[in-house]
């Protein structure tokens, strides 16, 4: 009986086991789901596991998928789960040599919103990083240049969150364009 | 390319690329610093078509969200109807007949063929080649044609439907798409006689714009714009979705990684995805179209209109809390779309609309590492560049 378990069991992934003996205290949680590694990271360590993964060369997760954020302020949940924090930036990362997909997910608090930027690893971090600046006021530690990318320069407030309302907070309804037509 | 010019002022000038200008095709501003006509600096400016999509998905329902892929990248939006309702149902562990996967196969090819002709005459058109321009659009005429009658519409497609599609394929259908496959690949061949050893088109895009593979990793390029530079990753190969795995094809690479290169890589993919759509139609299985579960399916539009069960069916479906309600869960699925990965994160707090829906479009990859692409060079490749990328606001800007 246990040995036909241990048949249907599926080998534990590569990423999984060299980040239990390299980086264990950086774990949070982890988990397999839908053909991806699911692993939520310490915010202090997070930036170390990030590295560990792109620099380790039979791990090689060299190319960053996508960078962003959610609110979890609304998911009980996941609250509950992480300590309260608001905000889960979650970091997607692709191996061109075989070892599939894996997502690195960070709670991040929402009275120390601050988490080392990964700019210095991937270039394409830069745009993904301002993208979630922009829409969650997430700031990253050491990014070069962390502006507002979609919305305009003088906006306030981040759209993504979830206390931003659909409708917005009366950003059209401020234009001088509209003013006039009142 | 530095040798013949003198740097002799050295006074600078600014110089916005945009938000209108004809070779931007949407609103895209670069802003240059040039000495002469070299670019010191790229500076590119996004955000010009952002609409807040990323916001709208967490306040529409899985359904409703269809109609808003549309209009992401507007020249295939067969590909993202496709790729959003991969990653619901795959959300909801459901996965949808064969015919259906067969079907979607044929239309995301077809539009890739579709992006890729628009792409081929409008990059050539900013080269100053017009012929090419009219060549192309010809073809994709024949191809809208099919998309027309196939869903209703020429670009708001909103072809796919969780669990299925908006209809089955109409009668015919096979012919119409058989016959441009079979006389496409030779008017593809009018178009290499103009273009692929054209003294002009290999000056202005040989060595231009050029990348490294691994720059191309570390910008996150995707698609035909990676495979220029040597590497021969295609998500169709590397994670098969949709049957993808039951049908033959070649991935075409480049060496170079500039835009000549790019302008190969998809002139072989389009003859590539003629073969995947032959292949398609003759293999096409029979058998139901949409899956048959009233609680993930919309029913079709005569059991809605004419019994009783398929309009309660229906407003299951359309009302809010009772259609379709993903467990709770998060899940990327990436497919490749014309332009290269097209992503979507889907978090579910099991209500029946998401509670976040990012998108990974592979435009803002491309527009990142422009600057990376012209500084260095002329102010003229600029177009070239820009051309070659392929990069559609709509997306970019979500």
């Amino acid at each position: 009986m246990n040995e036909e378990k241990d048949v249907e069991e599926q080998p534990k992934p590569l990423v999984l086991e060299k980040l239990e003996a390299h980086h264990s205290d950086a774990l949070l949680a982890q988990d397999e789901a839908r053909g991806s590694v699911v692993l939520v990271v310490r915010k202090d360590q997070a930036y170390a596991v990030l590295e560990y993964l792109k620099t380790d060369p039979e791990l090689a997760y060299t190319y960053l998928v996508d960078v962003t954020a959610v609110d979890n302020s609304q998911m009980e949940s996941e609250l509950m789960q992480f300590d309260y924090a608001r905000f889960m930036v979650v970091y997607h990362l692709y191996s061109y040599q075989g070892q599939g997909r894996v997502r690195v997910k960070v709670p991040v608090h929402e009275n120390d919103l601050r988490i080392t930027s990964v700019t210095g690893l991937w270039q394409g971090a830069n745009w993904l990083e301002r993208e979630t600046y922009d829409m969650f006021g997430i700031d990253f530690e050491g990014h070069p240049d962390l502006r507002r990318i979609l919305m305009p320069d003088d906006f306030e407030g981040h759209p993504l969150r979830k206390d931003y309302p659909l409708r917005g907070r009366g950003e059209r309804e401020s234009f001088n364009f509209d003013k006039q037509n009142v | 390319m530095q040798g013949g010019l003198e740097r002799a002022t050295g006074e600078k000038m600014i110089l916005s690329f945009g938000p209108q200008h004809p070779a931007t095709h949407g609103t895209l501003r670069i802003v240059l610093e040039l000495d002469g006509e070299s670019v010191l600096k790229a500076i590119p400016h996004a955000g010009y078509l952002h609409t807040g999509f990323e916001k709208l998905g967490e306040h529409l329902d899985y359904n409703q969200y269809i109609v808003v892929t549309d209009r992401m990248n507007y020249l295939s939006p067969l590909s993202n109807n496709f790729g959003y309702v991969l990653a619901v149902e795959q959300l909801l562990g459901v996965e949808v007949t064969k015919r259906c996967q067969y079907i979607r196969i044929l239309m995301a090819e077809l539009s890739r063929l579709a992006d890729h002709l628009l792409w081929l005459g409008t990059a050539a058109l900013d080269l100053g080649a017009f012929s090419v321009f009219l060549y192309s659009f010809r073809e994709r005429e024949k191809l809208y044609s099919i998309f027309e009658k196939t869903t209703g519409a020429r670009l708001t497609t909103s072809y796919t439907r969780v669990g299925g599609v908006l209809r089955d394929l109409y009668d015919g259908c096979e012919e119409d798409v058989r016959q441009f496959v079979t006389n496409f690949p030779k008017a593809l061949k009018e178009t290499h006689t103009l273009l692929t050893k054209n003294r002009i088109w290999m000056d202005r895009t040989k060595g231009v714009g050029a990348i490294s593979a691994d720059d191309a990793i570390g910008y996150g390029l995707t698609g035909p714009c990676l495979r220029a530079t040597g590497i021969a990753h295609d998500i169709r190969k590397a994670e098969p979705y949709s049957s993808y795995e039951e049908v033959t094809f070649d991935v075409p690479v480049g060496t170079n990684g500039d835009a000549y290169d790019r302008y190969l890589v998809r002139m072989e993919e389009m003859i590539q995805s003629c073969g995947i759509v032959t292949q398609v139609l003759d293999n096409m299985p029979d058998g139901p179209v949409n899956l048959e579960d009233n609680k993930v399916t919309m029913p079709n539009k005569p059991d809605a209109y004419g019994h009783i069960e398929g309009l309660i069916h229906h407003f299951k479906i359309v009302m809010d809390g009772h259609g379709v309600q993903p467990p709770m869960g998060e899940h990327y699925c990436a497919t490749e779309s014309p332009n290269g990965e097209l992503g979507f994160y889907i978090v579910s707090d099991g209500s029946g609309t998401a509670y976040r829906i990012r998108i990974r479009p592979p435009s803002f990859f491309h527009f990142q590492a422009l600057p990376h692409m012209l500084e260095g060079g002329m102010v003229s490749d600029t177009v070239a560049v820009l051309g070659s990328l392929n990069v559609i606001a709509g997306e970019l800007d979500r």
